[in-house]
């Protein structure tokens, strides 16, 4: 009973901002419960603190997270959206070491260690999850509320109204291309069907596994013809690249476009910006575009572990990630931070950093979490059809 | 005793984690779980029917071609005057029936894959690899050198001695093969094909890394449903995949072991 009730809530939460979810505050490890704020008085349990308030301000939370010494991290890939940089700026500044652990490491990964390492000093103290794996285990009671302190700039869509989860920063789907290899590279998912590009056009992923590879499919369901309501277009067209002999299924990593392999590739345009500067060490013209015709944007999500080791340095850990400081941090590798059109708005974006951005027309549009678990279901069933043989 | 302890602790507890898991049905909306076989009967449906089939078959290709292959390389070697290349074949076959995961599959990429060294240098085009047959053939690249190890002392206990008595009896070579060597052989032979399957059946990395999903392998659709950035709620379905996997080695095994037991009669 209780569990539908918390479902109800996580998915009230991402169709629109709740109200109604400050009433069915979702039954984790806090009593005095998420909409609060600061309700507790100061000097409370780090454990229970929902807000920089409830420790009596952002030096004290500093404090009580130094005396912990210590934050536990999972599945943060240093070379994606900037975490090696964000990781060392953020130890500079406070003396908290991080333990990076599995920086390969899934979202399914990051839910298991939370769950089999209850209790252990060796849990991860804070996820990054992908959108439903953050729903789902605030659904589950795996997570602590907590709301920084730049809380009322985050758009109500992408934040859970007691705290439980808010989006950190996403991407556009993009289509990466080694131009020196390839004379006219693709900029829409139409190009890729053409003859010239043939057993070149790789995901870099598998869409049933691999978040980003999932939307390399969405987005090109937009871009013939379906909706967030239908994928099917997107595995259509799968199914036809790879009868044209130009889907490659060799999975992108930096090595295999280093290598030649995938010298076309479907990825978030984060990914694919990010290896420019990289490749061009090696004489790799890598170059970034943003599909006209199918534009996916998706965000990933922050969340605390309710049963964090280090709960006062996980709460600093998501202060700092949403300061000017680490939102700029993530938009210098080339994602998009949660925070960007206030930032924009207020002036404190860092705008060299937003240059680097490949550009992209209009704003996005998302699917509801209703719509993304149909098409996963679709994608689940038809993906093996669709590009096996 | 001891050894019955840490073989059911070591075996026992996942096995009873994986039936416990491969038995609960999650209802997603509620969150309640219950005792069913949804999650059995899911994964013996499409598409996951599909990959255990193309596992199975990949698996049956690689052990059969593998045997074949590796015994007459086995033989060949023994029955040479050279004694130094008959060490050298052994200690590569013993380094290449261990080299398998994310390298193999990015060796063979580099000479076969769409840009590698063979295809760009023949012309071959895209696709040579990316495929069942590439795979198969990717796998027979450890599965050759550890068939040799296998059957190298089984053709070792190949008495010459029978081979004389076979000639000095007015036996051709043919005759000496087909009654004699490979019916001693039979068991030896059958028990390399199984562990090659076995071998071929359990393999991932290398799959992973160079078919993605374009050959459907039972053990990649397991890794999709258990880690990953998307699916959620499919991990019963990969822990009743795992079941599935077990009953196809079970059946498997249940051919070996008797033909084992023979075969360790005959080559004492």
């Amino acid at each position: 009973m209780t569990a539908s009730r918390v479902r109800f809530t996580g998915l009230a939460a991402l169709l629109l901002a709740g109200t109604a979810a400050c009433g069915a505050a979702p039954t984790t490890a806090t009593p005095s419960g998420g909409a609060a704020g600061g309700g507790s008085p100061a000097g409370t349990d780090a454990r229970t603190a929902t807000s920089a308030a409830d420790f009596g301000g952002l030096d004290k939370l500093v404090e009580a997270a130094k005396k912990e010494g210590k934050l536990h991290v999972i599945a943060l890939p240093p070379d994606w959206a900037n975490y090696g940089k964000i990781i060392e700026a953020f130890t500079a500044k406070y003396g908290i070491e991080i333990e990076s652990e599995t920086p390969d490491a899934s979202s399914a990964d990051e839910i298991n260690a939370v769950k089999t390492r209850k209790g252990q000093d060796r849990a991860p103290d804070v996820l990054d999850l992908g959108q439903s794996f953050a729903i789902s285990g605030a659904a589950e009671g795996l997570f602590a509320p907590y709301k920084v302190q730049t809380w009322d700039k985050i758009s109500a869509n992408q934040k859970e109204p007691s705290g439980l989860w808010f989006n950190d920063y996403g991407g556009y789907v993009s289509i990466g291309c080694d131009a020196k290899k390839i004379t006219k590279c693709p900029e829409t998912f139409a190009d890729l069907l053409k003859p010239e590009y043939k057993g070149k056009v790789a995901l870099n992923g598998n869409p049933t596994k691999s978040g980003s590879a999932f939307a390399g499919v969405y987005a090109a369901a937009l871009a013939n013809g379906g909706s967030f309501d239908d994928i099917q277009p997107g595995l259509d067209f799968f199914k036809k690249l790879k009868e044209s002999g130009n889907f490659n299924p060799v999975e992108t990593t930096p090595a295999t476009i280093e290598k030649g392999e995938t010298q076309i590739s479907i990825d978030w345009d984060y990914n694919n910006a990010a290896y420019a500067p990289k490749m061009a060490a090696k004489g790799i013209d890598w170059k970034t575009v943003v599909p006209t015709d199918g534009k996916y944007f998706q965000l990933y999500a922050q969340a605390i572990n309710k049963d964090a080791p280090h709960p006062a340095a996980a709460r600093l850990w998501q202060e700092f990630l949403y300061s000017t400081e680490g939102q700029n941090l993530y938009l210098g590798g080339f994602a998009r931070p949660v925070l960007l059109p206030a930032m924009q708005a207020d002036g404190t974006v860092d705008k060299a950093a937003e240059a680097n951005l490949p550009p992209v027309e209009g704003d996005p549009a998302f699917p509801t979490e209703a719509q993304v678990n149909k098409a996963k279901e679709v994608l689940a069933t038809g993906w093996g059809a669709a590009v096996a043989g | 005793m001891p050894l019955l302890t840490v073989v059911a602790v070591a075996f026992g507890i996942p096995v009873l984690t994986l039936l416990a898991g491969a038995f609960t049905v999650e209802d997603p909306a509620t969150g309640t779980s219950t005792f069913g076989t949804a999650n059995l009967s899911r994964s013996l449906q499409d598409p996951y029917l599909g990959t255990i089939s193309s596992s199975v078959r990949l698996s049956a290709v690689v052990a059969v071609a593998g045997a074949v292959a590796g015994t007459i390389l086995a033989q060949a070697v023994i029955t040479s005057r050279f004694r130094a290349l008959r060490e050298t074949v052994l200690t590569f076959s013993g380094v290449l029936a261990n080299f398998g995961g994310v390298p193999l599959a990015f060796v063979w990429i580099a000479t076969l894959g769409n840009s590698g060294v063979v295809t760009t240098m023949l012309g071959l085009g895209s696709g040579v690899l990316y495929n069942f047959w590439g795979l198969a053939l990717v796998y027979l690249y450890f599965s050759v050198p550890l068939m040799v190890l296998v059957v190298t002392p089984a053709l070792d206990g190949l008495r010459p001695q029978w081979r004389e008595a076979a000639y000095n009896s007015g036996a051709t070579t043919w005759q000496f093969w087909r009654h004699v060597g490979v019916p001693v052989l039979a068991p030896a032979l059958l028990g390399g094909v199984v562990l090659l399957f076995g071998g071929a059946f359990a393999a991932y990395a290398t799959a992973a890394a160079m078919v993605g999903s374009t050959v459907p392998l039972v053990t990649l659709q397991i890794a999709d449903a258990l880690t990953g950035d998307v699916l959620v709620g499919y991990e019963n379905i990969a822990l009743a995949l795992s079941l599935d996997m077990i009953v196809v080695a079970l059946l498997v095994m249940a051919v070996y072991l008797p033909l084992q037991r023979r075969s360790s009669r005959w080559l004492r």
